[in-house]
């Protein structure tokens, strides 16, 4: 049942990247000290003099994108989700989101299947700094063709724009590339009745196993892979509710601040059902990244288990 | 706490076998920074093991301890090497290093070890929080030393010069920064990729007490920590020049090597080079 493995969906900005800068002579890259790790590397090589490596000074990092997007240039600047959200976020806040500068924010090594690095390096809290800044997309694409699309999407959409990509090797969810990509839409994997899983990054295959450990059980669950977390897809939410009853959200983040309170805002204001939120409540440690995702919960069982449960809820209270 | 007389000799040869311990604990991880832990493991064990720190294995928390902090984090090798070599740590722990479920995390933290000053690996940090503590001391009116060791790459965050303003503004003279000079960070060398120079005189410039060494000679680094301790109303920095991987022969100045584990091969390659 375990999908193949694909290209890190860092991996696939790189090459996504260097792509674009081949195609539009207005994008930018910079780096703070991490292109090797990020992936801005492939453009580095190519466009050196369109390519800034500021060291490891994130503030500044987007300060320079935010002048050389009033400049009209298309600036995509990356480190670690945990760095650039972080110490970038006064930045962000103003010369970015509220200046509405044409930045996009490419954060890598989100979550926690970073792995043995541990805490420091992991990206628990970066969507939510996002999704915090007023104006700011943000997109966290579940493999690498769905990266590509991101990162070409992100590239025309005028505003800025966070995408969260992560460090191993993604699990493949779109065999023949993600054409039917765009900022806003969510993409329903897998039609269902009793039950809607929706996710994103990572969590979107881990969702897509789920979905048939149910479908075993006797439970028809729909997949939701809801890539975009702002603008978020409503529509779909509402349809989600009203056609199964109940919804599991996955994310590889702390639950205060990501897709599950987003899409639970949605659920409140459209069309209340019970809800389960999958995803982290504390930090977490270093560790192999799959012993760490089984340990904090980022599993298919873990979201089939919940689903199951959340079943038998609604059938209580029925009764 | 060490009090008898360490001959240089001694102490060579601990920070020998501590490069031991940091080659091996690296490649039973299978992932982590050698380059940086090698280039800073002979300062560590003049601070630790030789007559310059004041500490208690046994209660890692003694309020009139110095304080050493790690502000570049992920050479954490080099300071859990040090922790068990004092006894602060069981040196089984060592072989533990980023196993899920253990104290033994990839980049120094409070929360697991109570011998570790603060939680880093962050870059940047480090310092501020080093100038916290000297304060606290002279509030507390404690005559403890406060150690933060920063990188050259990590030197170019802001946050570190904001720190460097304010410690010689507030003129805390129990506040000593070692900077691990070793000439590369993440990305390549740092001449290439953010260049610091000139960093003395800018250290200088924001009102520090200066002093160049060669951080792999023994004699200069423990000179340069007793020229630390003498009183003096500015806080105090020691620029030491490093090489990244320093005693590896295939590591030093390889900075493939500033991220990467040794294999079982490159293991035994550089134990045979680091044996007694
Ligand atoms: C704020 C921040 N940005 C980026 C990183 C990723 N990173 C880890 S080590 C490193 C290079 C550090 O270079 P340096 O300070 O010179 O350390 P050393 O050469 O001693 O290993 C980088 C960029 C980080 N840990 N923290
Ligand atoms: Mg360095």
């Amino acid at each position: 049942m375990a999908r193949p493995l694909g290209e890190a969906t860092r991996e696939a900005y790189g090459k996504a990247l260097a792509e674009l800068g081949r195609e539009n002579p207005d994008i930018v890259v910079l780096d703070g000290d991490l292109s090797k790790s990020t992936m801005t590397k492939y453009f580095a090589q190519e466009f050196p003099e369109r390519f800034f490596n500021v060291g490891i000074a994130e503030a500044n990092m987007v300060g320079i994108a935010a002048g050389l997007a009033a400049s009209g240039k298309i600036a995509f600047a990356s480190s670690f989700a945990c760095f650039v959200m972080c110490k970038g976020f006064d930045q962000l806040r103003l010369a970015v989101a509220y200046s509405g500068n044409n930045v996009k924010i490419v954060g890598s090594h989100g979550g926690i299947s970073i792995g043995e690095d541990g805490v420091s390096q992991m990206g628990h809290e970066d969507i939510g700094l996002a999704l915090s800044l007023p104006g700011f997309v943000v997109i966290v694409p579940a493999d690498g063709a769905q990266t590509r699309a991101a990162v070409r999407a992100a590239a025309e959409y005028v505003g800025p724009v966070y995408i969260r990509v992560g460090r191993p090797k993604a699990p493949i969810v779109y065999e023949n590339g993600c054409p039917d990509f765009q900022i806003g839409k969510a993409i329903t994997l897998r039609e269902g009745n009793d039950i809607t899983l929706i996710a994103n990054g990572l969590m979107v295959a881990a969702a897509l196993d789920a979905a048939e450990q149910l479908e075993q059980q006797g439970v028809s669950a729909r997949v939701l892979d809801m890539h975009t977390v702002r603008p978020l897809d409503e529509e779909a939410v509402e349809a989600a509710a009203r056609e199964t009853g109940a919804i599991v959200v996955a994310e590889e983040h702390l639950l205060y601040t990501g897709l599950g309170t987003q899409v639970a805002m949605a659920v409140a204001k459209r069309h209340p059902v019970p809800m389960r939120f999958i995803g982290l409540t504390d930090y977490a440690e270093s560790g192999a990244p799959e012993a760490l995702m089984r340990k904090y919960g980022l599993t298919a069982d873990h979201i089939a288990r919940q689903a199951l449960d959340l079943l038998q809820q609604r059938q209580g209270a029925l009764v | 706490m060490v009090t008898t007389e360490v001959s240089l000799e001694q102490l060579e040869r601990i920070a020998r076998k501590l490069r031991r311990h940091i080659v091996k604990m690296l490649a039973i991880a299978g992932s982590g920074h050698p380059g940086g832990s090698l280039s800073a493991i002979d300062i560590l064990t003049a601070l630790f093991f030789g007559n310059v720190m004041r500490y208690d294995p046994r209660n890692p928390r003694w309020e009139d301890r110095d304080r050493f902090i790690l502000s570049k984090g992920h050479a954490v090798p080099a300071l859990y090497a040090v922790l068990a070599e004092a006894g602060f740590i069981p040196e089984e722990w060592l072989w533990q290093l980023r196993k899920i479920d253990t104290p033994m995390q990839g980049h120094p933290s409070v929360k697991d070890l109570p011998a570790v000053e603060a939680s880093t690996g962050s870059l940047g940090q480090g310092l501020s929080i080093g100038l916290g503590m000297a304060l606290a001391a002279r509030l507390d009116g404690k005559g403890y030393r406060v150690y933060v060791m920063i990188g050259d790459g990590e030197s170019e965050e802001g946050q570190i010069w904001e720190a460097a303003m304010a410690a010689s503004h507030f003129r805390v003279g129990n506040l000593t920064a070692i900077l691990d000079y070793n000439r590369y960070q993440l990305d390549g060398a740092i001449g290439e990729i953010m260049s610091i120079e000139p960093v003395v005189a800018k250290w200088q410039a924001f009102g520090w007490a200066v002093r160049e060494i060669d951080g792999h000679d023994m004699r200069q680094i423990l000179d340069a920590l007793h020229w630390a301790r003498e009183p003096r109303e500015q806080p105090s920095i020691i620029v030491a020049h490093t090489v990244k991987g320093k005693g590896v022969s295939f590591m030093e100045n390889n900075n493939e090597f500033h991220g990467k584990a040794p294999s079982q091969a490159e293991l035994e390659r550089a134990l045979a080079e680091l044996a007694d």
